[in-house]
């Protein structure tokens, strides 16, 4: 019995000045920190996708607070965190248009020649580093997933040799743009329906040497689309390019496009 | 002058098997013209030459077509007579797309050439000398092609004390260095004189791998009686033997600080074939328009030591070497241990290609990687352990019983370092622009 | 539609593109080989049940790999020989008399919980084998140390104790009046004329082994020499047993050459692995020696213990890169 009473005693001792330990710490050790950090870093969505251009949320929520940043910058969280942010802040809101990636490529590998076998590191700079990569056209998708291995949440799949991006999952935080070394990835407004599946610009002949659904500058778009007038298109080279600002909506244009570059919601939408 | 063995062996490195006895004993072979050029603008490390002519403009043998265009950077000259018939972008060994002037080659070759006037380098001036090499687009034919202008002006607060000459050829296969050791040494001895009046009377090391006595005689033969201090350093064979670091320490037992270039131990290194153009460049006014390359591999009918304009396609290369076997499943610029695999035979050569190999699936290892086993092997080839300082020679991958891309991931790694570092730059002078 | 094909599609890999004659397999059927001279000992000495016990090993290491392969939806590694290399070590470390089933659990503990838990070849922290041996010393302790084949025939001082003991076991229970230093046992000893395991008992084939694997350039010499050189260095200050009794008695030999230089478990460059070897033989005679413990052989628990020790080893010796200038 007695021995049962030492060891409660002793246990409890310790407890007690452990707590004391933590009590004192907590008093004196405390860091003093603007609520507004708390506040701001609770309202953002918490994907530490860093697509604002800090290092994850609370990051974010700390510039905000100090104001090296502004509202604004949080894609994922779109209008709604931003006006929450705004009126942590206390400043005005503003609305910014929800964007998705768009990879600018429809040549997979039944579409688009491969002028040799690739063998070394899965990651797409390293194969366009190797030779210049192994697909025909030196602006196309390489298919090696650089872009889906840092998608923060899984948006991106690599299909047929062929990044596809789902635009649903995107949060358009734009780690995909950066680490493409083809640069082929653009955010778009997810709005938009209609899209230029192309990213090179060369002359057609030069084209359809390596790819089949590859553009070619015939500017048939444009001429479906009510005419240079209606700006829906922009042209860079011989590359036909959807003007964002205005974008088109036919549905038909998909059908007229001689090469089938153009294609109605290329977003790839998941099953179930 | 005398010959030594080397004293002082590196740390690692490893014996690949050298098959170099394909090509060794053909003598160098000047090719026919083909019909058409390609001639890059970036044949030398650096920043590419700026173009001076446009499509349809007729060019002479020797013509200044491509201006140097920045520090690091060199001349480009024509290579024959001829029209050019376009300027565009083309893919070059390793990859990248760069303009090059596409030169339709005159039929009739008679014409006068736009060769610079000879000097005697004895009573030429150590600036004109310098100016000349400056002129004629000498850049390192080893491989890199570092611009040898910039190697032999040297800072001020920094002396040569060592000429080194790089006649180790450890790559495999490639024997371009060595039929230009046996068959131009008087060249090279002319080089050397050149290159010590220009960098103020260095002592000369000249370093060839023990495998290859037949060149290190020859060598001896045309050195004989030159004066000063000059030796002919015989090398273990073993690889990276070639690399410019490691040869110092082989040579004259310096250590290069990392990050740093030979001059900052008073060493220059250059090429056995580029110190001959440096000859050819004073001596006769030729420009760097024409290299020896090896053409070999078990995927090509007749090895041969092939001299040709720069800018001959591959395949036109191939053609004069009797064409490809059946089967060839690898084509190589350069070396197999440090080369750039190519997927057509489009592409052209340059000042730096030693070699194009052409390997069949007997020769070609398709692998995938596994697991790393631990066992040291590549730690114990390696040369360097910091990945900026990595010289890619390949000694690593090499051994690796796992087959692991150990190379192309330091590659890749010091490509995303430079790549964040310039962004890190951007982003700060961005910063202070706003200030 | 895809464009016609114009060319021939070559190969496009990275440099280099030549390769030294080396591969995982190749390196574990080396391995094999140079085991092969002891087992063939261990079936000498201990007859068809040595094999048995090898073969049961063997089988139960290759299945536990594929199945686990197999669950972990990973590519099929039993090609790479490891599993085989495993097993058979592990079976020259277990005593001949030991039940068929018993070898198979250990077998299955090696691959499945000592390897492939932690990913397969080249992350396991310890060495498989010795991981299933040390597992069974506990599980079966009593089958573990049992030595009824009694091999041992010595001629002189030979007991009822002795004949059913390891050297080892007659070291530790300090037997009176044994003449230590008699040429016989140390003949007996190199042979592998002993009690003991399957393929410890014949230092010859196991160094024939070892040399095997060094003109291979499959290990290097840093490991064996500094393990068995310490475990001699120490017995010869400590007196009483002479030192060669330690070295060629239990697991000396088969550890320093077969189970420390284990690449994936030990240090990569030659410094770490002559601190790596010292600790095994320092580790190995402590236990051997040590007058209150219960362990006769310390062989499988000092490279355990040097195993956890590794990753602390090959941090603090880093080569020096060439060039790299001393602060």
């Amino acid at each position: 019995m007695n021995a049962i009473l030492i060891a409660i005693c002793v246990i409890a001792g310790i407890g007690a000045l452990a707590a004391l330990a933590l009590a004192i710490a907590d008093k004196y050790l405390a860091v003093q920190e603007d609520p507004r950090i708390g506040l701001a870093t609770a309202a953002l969505p918490g994907a530490n996708c860093g697509g604002c251009g800090f290092a994850g949320c609370a990051d974010y929520a700390r510039a905000l607070v100090e104001g090296t940043a502004a509202p604004g910058a949080c894609a994922p969280g779109g209008d709604a965190v931003n006006a929450e942010l705004a009126k942590i802040l206390g400043v005005a809101a503003t609305a910014t248009e929800r964007r998705v990636a768009l990879v600018k490529c429809g040549g997979t590998r039944s579409e688009a020649i491969r002028v040799g076998d690739y063998n070394g590191i899965c990651d797409c700079a390293a194969a366009a580093a190797t030779a210049g990569g192994d697909k025909g056209c030196r602006f196309g998708c390489l298919g090696y997933g650089a872009c889906a291995n840092v998608c923060p949440k899984h948006a991106i799949r690599i299909e047929d040799g062929l990044a596809v991006v789902d635009k649903r999952l995107c949060i358009g935080c734009g780690k995909c743009v950066s680490v493409c070394p083809r640069k082929l990835i653009e955010l778009v407004p997810a709005s938009a329906t209609i899209h230029v599946l192309c990213n090179n610009p060369v002359r057609g002949p030069e084209v359809t040497k390596v790819c089949g659904v590859g553009c070619i500058g015939c500017h048939l778009c444009e001429k479906n689309a009510g005419g240079k007038e209606a700006n829906h298109f922009t042209f860079n080279g011989f590359l036909a390019k959807v003007n964002y600002e205005n974008p088109p909506t036919d549905a038909a244009l998909a059908d007229k496009c001689p090469r089938k570059c153009i294609r109605e919601d290329a977003h790839f939408e998941t099953g179930n | 002058m005398k010959t030594v063995q080397s004293a002082f062996k590196f740390h690692g490195g490893v014996h690949p098997q050298y098959n170099k006895d394909l090509a060794a004993s053909k003598p160098i072979e000047a090719m026919p013209l083909p019909k058409q050029l390609v001639v890059s603008m970036s044949q030398h490390l650096g920043a590419p030459a700026k173009c001076l002519v446009k499509k349809g403009d007729a060019v002479a043998k020797g013509q200044l077509i491509g201006e140097r265009n920045g520090f690091i950077s060199a001349n480009v000259h024509a290579p024959v007579a001829g029209t050019v018939a376009a300027v565009e972008p083309r893919m070059g060994p390793t990859g990248g797309w760069v303009d090059a002037v596409i030169l339709d080659v005159a039929e009739d070759q008679s014409g006068a050439s736009a060769f610079m006037p000879p000097l005697d380098w004895k009573s030429a001036s150590r600036e004109d000398l310098l100016a000349r090499v400056n002129d004629a687009g000498i850049c390192g034919m080893g491989g890199a092609g570092f611009p040898t202008v910039v190697k032999l002006s040297p800072p001020p607060d920094k002396h040569c004390e060592y000429l080194i000459l790089n006649g180790a050829e450890c790559e495999p296969y490639l024997t371009s260095d060595y039929r230009t050791m046996l068959e131009r040494a008087d060249r090279i001895r002319a080089g050397v004189e050149i290159m010590r009046k220009i960098l103020n009377g260095p002592a000369v090391r000249i370093a060839v791998e023990a495998n290859k006595p037949d060149a290190i005689a020859a060598l001896e033969k045309a050195f004989a009686d030159i004066e000063g201090n000059v030796e002919i350093v015989v090398l273990p064979v073993l690889y990276p033997q070639g690399s410019e670091k490691h040869q110092i320490y082989a040579t004259v037992k310096r250590i290069v600080p990392e990050g740093a270039l030979p001059i900052a131990v008073g060493c220059v290194v250059e090429n056995v074939g580029t110190v001959a153009a440096i000859a050819d460049a004073v001596e006769k006014g030729i420009p760097l328009i024409e290299r020896v390359t090896t053409v070999s591999g078990d995927g090509v009918v007749e090895p041969k030591n092939v001299r040709a304009p720069v800018g001959t396609r591959y395949a036109d290369l191939v053609a004069f070497c009797g064409g490809e076997k059946e089967g060839v499943r690898k084509v190589i610029s350069g070396g197999p241990m440090m080369g750039f695999n190519v997927p057509n035979l489009e592409i052209p050569t340059t000042k730096t290609t030693s070699g194009l190999l052409f390997f069949t699936s007997a020769r070609v290892f398709q692998y995938s990687s596994n697991a790393c086993i631990n066992c040291g092997r590549c730690v114990r080839a390696a040369q360097k352990m910091d990945v900026m300082d990595c010289i890619e020679c390949g000694a690593c991958s090499f051994g690796c019983p796992a087959y692991r891309d150990i190379t192309q991931n330091c590659r890749r790694a010091k490509a995303s370092i430079r790549a964040a570092a310039a962004a890190a730059k951007a982003k700060a002078a961005a910063a202070n622009a706003k200030k | 539609m895809l464009p016609k094909q114009t060319a021939e599609r070559y190969i496009l890999s990275s440099s280099p593109h030549a390769h030294a004659d080396a591969s995982t397999s190749r390196i574990m059927l080396d391995v094999i080989i140079a085991l092969l001279p002891a087992l063939c000992c261990g079936v000498y000495f201990f007859g068809l049940r040595a094999l048995i016990l090898t073969g049961t090993c063997i089988a139960a290491c290759l299945v536990t790999e594929g199945l686990c392969r197999l669950a972990m939806k990973r590519e099929n590694t039993i090609g790479d020989l490891s599993a085989v290399v495993t097993g058979l070590l592990l079976a020259l470390n277990l005593p001949p008399d030991l039940p068929v089933w018993m070898a198979a659990v250990g077998g299955v503990f090696a691959i499945g919980f000592a390897k492939q838990v932690f990913g397969g070849l080249g992350y396991n922290p310890f060495n498989p084998a010795l991981s299933a041996r040390a597992f069974m010393l506990i599980s079966f302790t009593g089958a573990m140390t049992t030595w009824s084949s009694s091999a041992w025939t010595l001629s002189a001082g030979s007991t009822e104790a002795v004949t059913t003991a390891t050297p080892l076991a007659l070291i530790k229970k300090g037997a009176e009046g044994f003449d230590w230093s008699q040429a016989a046992l140390i003949k007996d000893l190199f042979i592998g004329n002993v009690n003991g395991c399957i393929g410890e008992v014949s230092a010859l084939a196991l160094l024939i082994g070892a040399v095997y694997l060094l003109v291979r350039k499959v290990i290097t010499w840093h490991i064996p020499v500094a393990f068995i050189g310490t475990v001699f260095l120490y017995a010869m200050f400590k007196g009483g047993v002479p030192p060669l009794v330690h070295v060629l008695s239990g697991g000396c030999v088969i550890g320093a050459c077969f189970m420390a230089t284990d690449y994936v478990t030990s240090p990569i460059t030659a410094k770490g692995k002559l601190i790596f070897g010292c600790g095994c033989g320092l580790i190995t005679m402590l236990i051997r020696t040590a007058p209150t413990g219960a362990y006769p052989e310390g062989v499988s628990f000092s490279i355990l213990i040097m195993n956890a020790l590794t990753p602390l080893i090959n941090r603090f010796t880093q080569p020096k890169p060439f060039g790299k200038v001393k602060k």
